[in-house]
């Protein structure tokens, strides 16, 4: 699915990725862990496309419809329409943006791009009902300006409310489970269980092992200064969530 | 990213020019010129007087220089006064209207023939200085409305033009209202009669055509006790490399318990990169609430014309009546915009709201100016003012100049402002989602402009988003 060789990516002249291997095959789970400011969330904006990072060296291949393509080639637009999500760790406030509008206009623009006829607000609606009810939410968030107002929680759920309607290939949640509380929690994991399927894959990046009680990761990988110092299995996680990051830093 | 990208011009659809025989007077101004126009309109004498009054007023008053606008001194002694296609003698029905005007109207999207027409809006079609056709007439006759252009409105009904005529805007309130006040030649006149909800949406659509001819629309909109009108206005012009001129005077009265509401979308030729041609827009538009209970509301969408002077205005005069101010101001390549309001409370318990939208790209300038004044009998009066600037690139300019002049301390009013810039993160969060980078850019100012674009009819809505689209389109690479 992704293959990423020897990654490097800096922001304003400061490197962040240092050499990133990875590779994600079709219906996996990796969990990401690592301690702040080890480069979690920058590779999953590198993957996504964010143009404040540069990408210095390495590369970062996807397979689009069973052909490898350089992926660092692509617009956000692009990567997104090609199946790649991202659930942001801070969700974006566009106010005077209906949450529902700009859901369609996303859905119908992918859909467009794979050659599926767009649909109207009302059949629309319909596809949304059951999503929303299997992420706990009220209705009337959808008809709210986009993450304006929302709780941490609800910023959260509506992302992957998101990732429900789009469904990615490849989705990456960046601490989808900060500011979460425990209920909000369950209900969010549940959710991204649903979705997953042998056909995508899933990168969750994460500080704490609790979001991997819900969730249970094929792969989980340590990164620090922007390395990946070990990888592992479920087991890993638990191991740090005992013995912290030291004992692999050290 | 977007901020050091500029907006690629974009090709303005509304530039075609029609080609057709014109008959002009004489370049420049002075009293002949005025005694032709209203000879020709076969006015009464007190209309060629109020004309040439105001013309003499004019001769004394200076070009007012307050508003933050650059550009170089208008010769009026260079423009033509009066143009208008050709006919052969007076029209009675629309069967009579030059195809080729009508093309022109239907090109514009405003289709006058009887089998074409918008369902649920009757239009005033004014080309250059004449109006050519106004639709659905006999329906709004039915209920007693009048709709037709001013200078029949002058002929038909002289007593209410006679006495409304200047009673808002009167010709001596500002160097340009006086000078429309001299060389007006058309524009529309609506009277809504007491109790009656106007069954269609009233709409006139200003065209400038002709070459270097300045055009001086007049409105006047009546509403008299209990009534209701839905007003829409557009206006386009050719792209022509040499500026043009349009001042133009509308003035609103209402009743008691009646309501006018006013929408614009005004889509002047504003020019090219370099600021070569458009459109000098410089307007005088008032609303005098003079009932209780009675509203005026102006909605407007500015996203034309090379110079944007313009303040629509309401004062309230009766018990509890309420003004409104919505407008959404774009500006590109060199445009300049100084556009607001003022709301004058009069009354005991008026109220007024300003919503105020501006945003700015290329080398534009966009200000807003309004002004809130409470006279000492306007007792518990309320305004709420909220000003927002958008700013997209690094050499557009956005100013605020709210002025605030408050004579009774009962009042309460609310002051908001701010200014944005589209972020990055914003256009990320929103790629990252598959849109393109012009749709985010689009969705981003169209949720900025909500808050006013809900307040227009639903087509004009429609065509207000696509306007600001094509704008900004191609606007971020």
């Amino acid at each position: 699915m992704i293959k990423i060789e020897n990654l490097h990516a800096s922001v304003n002249d400061s490197e962040i990725l240092n050499g990133i291997n990875l590779e994600i095959k079709r219906g996996e789970v990796h969990a990401i862990m690592g301690p702040n400011g080890s480069g979690k969330s920058t590779l999953s904006k590198v993957i996504a496309g964010h143009p404040s990072y540069e990408v210095t060296e390495g590369s970062v291949t996807y397979e689009i419809n069973g052909k490898a393509k350089d992926l660092l080639e692509f617009e956000p637009d692009q990567r997104a329409k090609e199946g790649i999500f991202l659930s942001f760790q801070y969700p974006i406030e566009v106010p005077g943006v209906s949450n529902i509008d700009f859901l369609r206009e996303s859905y119908n623009t992918i859909c467009g791009h794979h050659g599926t006829s767009s649909v109207d607000e009302e059949q629309f609606r319909d596809f949304l009902k059951p999503k929303i009810e299997m992420l706990g939410m009220d209705p009337s968030f959808l008809n709210r300006p986009l993450n304006q107002g929302f709780s941490g929680g609800e910023k959260k759920k509506n992302e992957i409310l998101q990732m429900a309607v789009l469904n990615p290939r490849l989705a990456l949640l960046d601490e989808t489970d900060s500011g979460l509380d425990i209920d909000a929690l369950q209900t969010v994991a549940n959710g991204v269980n649903k979705l997953r399927s042998k056909f995508n894959s899933i990168v969750l990046i994460t500080h704490y092992q609790r979001l991997l009680d819900y969730i249970e990761p094929d792969y989980v990988h340590v990164l620090h200064k922007g390395k990946i110092i070990k990888s592992g299995g479920p087991e890993l996680a638990l191991e740090l969530e005992n013995k912290g990051y030291d004992w692999l830093i050290n | 990213m977007s901020s050091d990208n500029n907006l690629i011009e974009k090709e303005y659809k509304y530039g075609f020019y029609t080609d057709i025989e014109t008959e002009e007077f004489p370049r420049g101004l002075n009293e002949e010129i005025i005694k032709l126009i209203s000879a020709k309109k076969d006015e009464p004498t007190w209309m060629l007087e109020y004309r040439l009054k105001a013309y003499r007023h004019w001769l004394t008053m200076k070009e007012p220089s307050w508003a933050k606008l650059d550009y170089p001194k208008i010769d009026f002694q260079s423009i033509f006064y009066y143009a208008a296609p050709k006919k052969k003698e007076s029209l009675t029905s629309l069967e009579e209207v030059d195809p080729d005007l009508l093309e022109t109207f239907e090109r514009l999207g405003i289709p006058l023939g009887e089998q074409k027409r918008i369902s649920g809006v009757a239009v005033d079609a004014v080309f250059d200085s004449v109006s050519v056709a106004t639709t659905h007439k006999e329906e709004l006759e039915k209920v007693g409305v009048i709709f037709c252009s001013i200078s029949d409105a002058i002929k038909e009904h002289p007593e209410l033009v006679k006495k409304y005529l200047g009673s808002v805007v009167p010709h001596t309130d500002n160097y340009y209202a006086a000078l429309n006040a001299a060389v007006f030649s058309d524009g529309s006149f609506v009277y809504i009669p007491k109790g009656v909800t106007c069954p269609l949406d009233l709409s006139t659509y200003f065209r400038i055509n002709a070459k270097e001819t300045g055009q001086f629309e007049r409105t006047l909109i009546i509403a008299d006790e209990g009534s209701y009108v839905n007003y829409l206005e557009g206006c386009t012009a050719p792209e022509r490399p040499e500026h043009q001129l349009h001042a133009a005077v509308v003035e609103l009265v209402t009743f008691d318990d009646a309501e006018i509401k006013y929408s614009t979308v005004q889509n002047w030729y504003a020019g090219n990169k370099k600021g070569e041609g458009g459109v000098y827009n410089f307007v005088t538009k008032r609303g005098h609430c003079l009932g209780k209970n009675s509203k005026i509301s102006w909605t407007q969408v500015e996203a034309g014309s090379a110079i944007t002077w313009k303040y629509p205005s309401c004062v309230l005069i009766g018990e509890n009546s309420q003004g409104a101010f919505y407008s959404v101001a774009l500006t590109n390549n060199r445009m300049q915009a100084d556009t607001g309001t003022k709301m004058i409370h009069v009354g005991k318990n008026t109220k007024s709201t300003i919503i105020s939208k501006g945003i700015s790209t290329d080398e534009s300038v966009n200000n807003y100016r309004g002004l809130v004044k409470i006279m000492p009998s306007a007792k518990n009066s309320r305004n709420y003012s909220q000003c927002d600037s958008m700013l997209v690139g690094e050499r557009c300019g956005a100013n605020t100049f709210p002025y605030i002049d408050v004579k009774n301390e009962t009042a309460t009013l609310e002051h908001e402002a701010s200014t944005s810039k589209i972020s990055e993160d914003q256009l990320f969060y929103l790629q990252s989602r598959g849109l393109d980078m012009e749709k985010c850019v689009s969705m981003i100012v169209n949720g900025f402009c909500h808050q006013v674009f809900k307040e227009l009819p639903l087509e004009f809505s429609v065509e207000a988003v696509k306007l600001i689209e094509m704008k900004l389109e191609n606007s971020i690479g």
